[in-house]
């Protein structure tokens, strides 16, 4: 598309373009579907109970976390929220405890003491799979993909469909299912290489897949760690887009040291310096915090 | 994926024909009855495909359940033969009364309800107990490898029980059948090969499923996989519970066969002897391990005729280099050359290839 002038606009017919546009819009009318029906749910609990709403809006509420590891606190007494719908950054010198607070949540590392709530389930109590299935997904820092896996492969083992030994074994790919993963791969750049292993992609390639993997998932609350590290300028745009589009209807808590890539996405962002929290608000505001410059900037 | 799968059959469909046809043809009853011993391996063989090639578990005790499988059937046997009597190497070690464990071992029903459910029921235990507490690659190797261990030592140990260091034999009829008439032994041979034919049809279904690429997909990212709501350590638990049940099968099978049942089918040479059938067969292909199985026990039983002190440097020789040249064994090197799809499409070797254009 190229915009010339005020009003006049050419329009170059370009059938991979077109192409990602209709996956794109597919997956919008499948958001706005669930989101209209999330609503009317939503209104109906209002009419019952007003409070209701108000209670609601909160999706994950870390509550004086202390993680340890042979006594040193990564994470010490922290407290965070992350509202629905809402793209939290968490930002901080090497150190501070991001990926810990990260690995918290998820499950991977148990806290000394403190509660995770998410939908008032305490996810310091489940284990990780229980946790990735009421709604938290995460992505890693390195892509994380099954090499020995097609691209589709890799998509479909990550269908949130049958996932017990023995539904796994007599699972039937059906037409829907196929359309959908072929749709995702558009939306990730990857549809011509569908059947091509994993392992043969390129690094940026590699952060879609995954991306594409989570997104198939349809996860409340996402967690991502560092998603646009090690990737060239171009592979760095075409991310930031697809992360704008999972992140929309969902809430996300993201890790990056790319300033600008976070004051372009965040809508709240939380410093932490040594496992503590430091700071908290706009990403204006946060930038003006005595603490944090003195932490950032040094004496 | 459709070629993939008729071109599999095909290659079922060869090893049936030479399991089934061209054996029992080409050899006399002493031989027939030799490669018949070497194909209960293979059934250990295929487990080690499925859990150590596929999923990444490498199990280094699995002698330990091909000894239960054995010594189950040997159990039942030892007791039909025995009578009213106890078996006589208890007499010999001043055991007066049948032990507790031994006396549901009259019935066939309950020994072949054992043999199939007890060794997989402990392998999904064990298993479940240390992937869910996070033991696993090498960690797990090394438990197993003791297992095993500590197994043989004590059938050895408690010679009363278990007939010690000669293990159970002196047994003949099953269910008043004589099992050691040319006629028994041709047809326990078929009973044999079928179910191997059988349990490698049921692999490769395995391999083609959902669960079939789950199980690659561990092998490569196990965190992945967990962090998309699988619960990982169920389903190592289970492939290693499969592949036990497999190898106690291969176990009883081998009793029924060769006669006897000793604790050197359960040590760690006889375990670490079936890892390398697997490794040169190659790990990633099921046909692979059968045929592996029985290329190696055919060159060991040359072999050792021929130089008896020489074979295990022989077979140390063979595994090393494999392991160094031919990482998916000869089933790699039958795929890179010959004909592509033999791996079913998932072996290391054409990844390497792939990695090289």
């Amino acid at each position: 598309m190229n915009a010339t002038g005020a009003e006049k606009i050419v329009y170059e017919p370009d059938e991979s373009s077109l192409k990602q546009e209709v996956a794109r819009l597919t997956l919008e009318l499948e958001k706005a579907r669930a989101e209209l029906a999330r609503t009317k749910d939503e209104l109906k609990k209002f009419k019952q109970d007003p409070e209701h709403t108000f209670r609601d809006s909160l999706l994950l509420e870390v509550d004086k976390l202390t993680v340890s590891f042979n006594g040193f606190k990564a994470l010490d007494n922290l407290s965070v929220y992350v509202n629905k719908d809402e793209l939290h950054a968490i930002i901080g010198p090497n150190g501070a405890g991001k990926s810990t607070l990260l690995d918290a949540i998820c499950g991977r590392t148990r806290p000394e003491s403190g509660s995770i709530l998410f939908k008032d389930r305490d996810l310091t109590k489940l284990k990780e799979h229980q946790i990735v299935r009421i709604g938290v997904g995460r992505k890693f820092q390195t892509p994380s993909i099954y090499e020995e896996l097609t691209v589709f492969e890799n998509l479909e083992t990550s269908y949130p469909e049958k996932r017990d030994v023995l539904g796994s074994l007599f699972w039937k790919r059906k037409e829907d299912i196929i359309e959908k993963i072929r749709n995702i791969a558009t939306l990730i750049f990857l549809e011509d290489k569908l059947n091509q292993k994993a392992g043969t992609l390129s690094h940026g390639q590699k952060q879609w897949l995954e991306i594409g993997m989570l997104l198939l998932q349809e996860h409340e609350l996402l967690l991502l760690d560092e998603p646009v590290a090690g990737m060239s300028q171009s592979e760095r745009e075409k991310t930031a887009q697809l992360l704008k589009d999972i992140c929309r209807n969902r809430s996300v808590i993201v890790i990056e040291h790319d300033m600008n890539f976070v004051e372009n996405i965040a809508d709240r962002v939380t410093v932490l310096h040594q496992g503590k929290w430091l700071s908290e608000g706009s990403m204006e505001h946060v930038k003006n915090d005595p603490n944090v410059i003195e932490v950032y900037v040094g004496h | 994926m459709e070629t993939r799968w008729r071109k599999n059959s095909v290659n079922l469909l060869i090893l049936s024909g030479i399991l089934l046809v061209v054996f029992p043809l080409a050899f006399d009853d002493f031989r027939l009855n030799m490669v018949g011993k070497y194909l209960t391996f293979a059934f250990v063989a295929v487990g080690l495909v499925l859990c150590w090639g596929r999923t990444g578990i490498l199990s280094l005790g699995q002698g330990i359940f091909f000894g239960l499988g054995g010594y189950f059937m040997a159990m039942f046997l030892k007791l039909e033969s025995s009578g009213v009597e106890l078996p006589d190497f208890m007499g010999w070690n001043s055991v007066d009364v049948m032990p507790w464990f031994w006396v549901p071992f009259h019935s066939l029903a309950f020994t072949i309800f054992m043999i199939i459910v007890f060794p997989a029921g402990c392998a999904f235990l064990l298993g479940w107990a240390m992937f869910r507490n996070r033991v696993g690659g090498v960690y797990f190797a090394i438990v197993t490898l003791s297992l095993a261990s500590i197994l043989s030592i004590l059938i050895i140990g408690q010679q009363g029980y278990t007939g010690g260091i000669n293990g159970i034999t002196n047994f003949s009829t099953l269910e008043g059948w004589n099992l050691s008439s040319p006629h028994a032994r041709l047809i326990l041979y078929y009973i044999n090969a079928v179910l191997l034919i059988l349990i490698v049809y049921g692999s490769e279904f395995v391999n083609s499923s959902r669960l079939g690429r789950l199980l690659i997909a561990i092998r490569d990212k196990e965190d992945r996989v967990m962090f998309s709501g699988y619960n990982v350590p169920i389903f190592k638990a289970f492939t290693f519970a499969v592949a036990s049940g497999l190898a106690a099968i291969g176990g009883a099978m081998f009793t029924l066969q060769v006669g006897l049942i000793s604790p050197s089918f359960v040590s760690i040479t006889a375990s670490i002897e079936m890892v390398i059938f697997a490794t040169v067969g190659g790990r990633y292909s099921v046909l692979g391990a059968v045929y592996g199985t029985l290329l190696v026990s055919f060159s060991k039983s040359f072999l050792s005729e021929s130089f008896p002190e020489l074979w295990t440097y022989f077979i140390a020789a063979l595994f090393i280099f494999v392991v160094m040249l031919f990482p998916s064994g000869l089933a790699g090197v039958f795929e890179k050359f010959r004909w592509p799809g033999f791996l079913s499409g998932h072996g290391a070797m054409k990844k390497k290839a792939e990695e090289v254009s």
